[in-house]
């Protein structure tokens, strides 16, 4: 929506909370990404706006919108190497290097985030456990700072680390190296397995995870009692081309996912609640085999299942919905329990709770895995209680030496940051040196004293 | 910056000394409000809002002059606290009185005190702040307007026409920052025991600064454009506009 008066525009994120007006340019170049930081008043990068909160907004200046510093520049098939803008979506990366036979190294729910975006969060996916984080395959970034400064940096540097997970505030990314992940196919060999309770998916997890380099358990927190933390557990691998049916060995690495639906334009408030997401959980754990092993799909069908509805995020209606993702360490599973019981308890429905166990985190100060259990839910906006009960898992994770993750964060209580990012100050005195006139500021930045 | 449940962390109150003002920034002090403002015309009798507002939980409170009949001086007075805070998530306008509808009608200056004070210096103070809010991209704005304003009675006409000139205007500001990132909303409480009525019967339906501060809170985070206090006003007064003019002007209100 751009108002003609002032010709600022509501920014969002794909949560649809907290909108908030800015002038929005989007740099065709390095170049013009380079004028527009330069702008005046508070500036940050934005990507494709998947980052559910207000990560990429800023109120009363400049969003620079970096989907058009696009293109894959090299590709080395042999090396597994790709150099490529930073407004390049996981998306088009996929459709171009898939037929190559590389993919991406980490992917999250969706294809539809930018490179730029994936290094500003710090992305992981169903493979965390075994493979680390999106920047853990980034060999180089160059960054844009408000100064003038154009800066390559490399895991050997402090602004590299400060960058990944550091949330578009330590300068604009517009091109990236990473390393790619050979495959055969563009299909995976998955199994699924129900799991009755929280035990035996906390179980069934951890007793798969050495096996399979995916691995994600779908959890009903509106299940109660002794079916308290019932799940659906899928693992996967990348197949091989022996692994397919004869009718896909013709083309093993096709890859042309669709979207063959979209969300209606408006939805009615109210939509999400918890008789329709209680509906919707029983189906979905009704459907679900019992057991069914090495079934084939394609990828996006394993790793984006949400991309198969255009603009899902509307169907929560006008008020739109939280993303809270927490972490807690091995060891703290009673923490764990405690925090599904009290959601279970409150009635706040979460349409599609994911629990996952990363592996080891890697040097950002402010990336969020961290070797434990990771609880990621989806909150529609409504239940008054929300509020209280959010703040209240908060700060059993702190308790627990866990933390959340701010790419999706909208609301989280600031006194708790430093508690969750132990080394805050550290990342502070980095990002000041790379933006000493402190011009990159974001909404949350600001809302959560980040930078101060 | 207000957060994705319409929490605030800072806020500018325009007649700090307000009771419904303090019982609402007190209620967001146990939420996400830590740096507040309170502007009135005599900052030394804001010293037991300021001690609630510290013992809720805030951690900045201050107090600034502001004097609600000098419209002329709103703006540069407005754009000053903007500039000296570095900005608000939340402005309430809450200055008002009640003023002597007897005396009113036989002088015209409490007549001209009544309306300067909840007209006209309320759409300068508004319209300032409005401005300030638009600048920065983000920010809510809440008007304490009254049912009085819903339709004039002859016990308080000239309150009640202060009120329905004031909620006129902030209808058409609310309409002209939709798609600013500022949300105005306006709160039309019924009888309120407070400082501004003390001493007077109570009228039925009445409700405490704390039930007014409750609407606020949960208005501003459903970006409710009108709340009524309690919530059944908003029936009873759809009625009352209604009534045939013979039968509302004798109804005991």
């Amino acid at each position: 929506m751009i108002d003609g008066a002032t010709g600022l525009q509501l920014v969002s994120g794909w949560g649809r909370t907290a909108p908030t007006a800015a002038t929005v340019v989007v740099p065709t170049s390095s170049d013009e990404a380079r004028r527009d930081l330069r702008r005046g008043g508070p500036v940050i990068p934005r990507g494709l706006g998947r980052s559910y909160g207000d990560t990429a907004q800023s109120a009363g200046g400049t969003v620079v919108d970096c989907t058009s510093l696009d293109g894959i520049r090299v590709v080395d098939v042999e090396g597994a190497r790709a150099t490529v803008g930073a407004g390049v979506s996981l998306d088009a990366l996929m459709r171009t290097l898939v037929p190559l036979g590389l993919f991406v190294p980490v992917t999250p729910g969706t294809r539809h985030v930018t490179v730029g975006g994936a290094i500003a969060s710090d992305i992981h996916g169903k493979n965390h456990h075994h493979d680390g984080s999106f920047c853990s395959y980034v060999e180089m970034m160059v960054l844009e700072l408000p100064d003038g400064r154009r800066l390559e940096v490399t895991p050997d540097d402090a602004a590299f680390w400060a960058t990944a997970g550091g949330l578009g505030l330590t300068g604009l990314v517009v091109e990236a190296t990473l390393r790619m992940r050979p495959v055969s196919t563009s299909r995976m060999v998955v199994d699924t397995w129900r799991a009755a309770d929280l035990d035996e998916c906390m179980a069934g997890l951890e007793a798969s995870d050495a096996a399979h380099r995916y691995s994600v358990a779908w959890i009903d927190c509106l299940a109660r009692g002794a079916s308290l933390g019932r799940s659906v557990i899928t693992c996967g691998e990348h197949a091989r081309v022996e692994d397919l049916p004869a009718r896909h060995r013709s083309r093993p690495l096709g890859f042309d996912p669709r979207s063959p639906l979209a969300a209606p334009p408006a939805v009615p408030p109210g939509l999400m609640n918890r008789a329709t997401i209680g509906a919707f959980n029983e189906l979905w754990f009704r459907k679900a085999p019992r057991r069914r092993r090495r079934s084939t799909q394609p990828m996006a069908a394993f790793f984006h299942p949400l991309d198969g509805v255009r603009g899902w995020n509307r169907l929560y209606g006008p008020r739109g919905f939280l993303q809270h993702q927490c972490v807690v360490p091995f060891g703290e599973e009673a923490a764990l329990r405690t925090i599904i019981e009290r959601l279970s308890a409150s009635g706040c429905a979460s349409f599609l709770a994911v629990l996952k166990r990363f592996g080891p985190g890697n040097p950002g100060p402010l990336s969020f895995p961290m070797p434990g259990w990771t609880l990621a839910l989806d909150l529609p906006i409504g239940p008054p209680a929300l509020g209280a009960m959010l703040d209240e898992i908060d700060e059993l994770v702190v308790a627990a030496g866990g933390r959340v993750y701010l790419a999706k964060d909208a609301r989280l209580r600031p006194e708790l940051v430093p508690a969750m990012y132990p080394r805050l100050d550290e990342w502070r005195s980095v990002q000041h040196a790379l933006d000493p006139g402190g011009r990159l500021r974001s909404d949350q930045s600001r809302r959560l004293g980040l930078l101060s | 910056m207000i957060d994705a449940l319409g929490n605030p962390q800072s806020a500018l109150v325009l007649g700090g000394g307000s009771d419904i003002a303090v019982a609402t920034l007190e209620r967001m002090a146990g939420r996400r409000l830590r740096r507040v403002v309170l502007a009135g015309r005599s900052e030394s009798s804001l010293g037991d809002a300021v001690g609630r507002l510290t013992a809720a939980g805030c951690t900045d409170v201050r107090t600034a002059h502001f004097d609600a009949l000098d419209a002329t001086g709103h703006d540069s007075a407005v754009a000053s606290l903007f500039a000296e805070h570095d900005g608000f998530d939340l402005v309430l306008v809450a200055f008002g009185v009640l003023g002597d509808q007897g005396q009113a009608e036989v002088d015209g200056d409490e007549a001209l005190r009544i309306l300067q004070t909840n007209f006209t210096g309320a759409a300068t103070s508004l319209l300032a702040t409005s401005r300030a809010l638009v600048a920065q991209g983000h920010g809510a704005l809440v008007l304490l307007s009254s049912v009085a304003g819903e339709r004039a009675r002859r016990s308080n006409f000239v309150y009640g026409a202060s009120k329905a000139g004031i909620d006129a205007l902030a209808q058409g500001l609310g309409d002209a920052l939709h798609g600013s990132g500022v949300h105005l909303m306006i709160v039309r409480p019924g009888f309120v025991r407070s400082k501004m009525t003390e001493g007077m019967a109570a009228a039925p339906m009445s409700a405490t600064p704390t039930e007014v501060a409750d609407a606020i809170v949960t208005g501003l985070e459903k970006r409710s454009a009108v709340v009524y206090a309690p919530a059944k006003l908003r029936y009873v007064f759809t009625v009352l506009r209604h009534l045939p003019r013979p039968v509302f002007r004798r109804l005991p209100l």
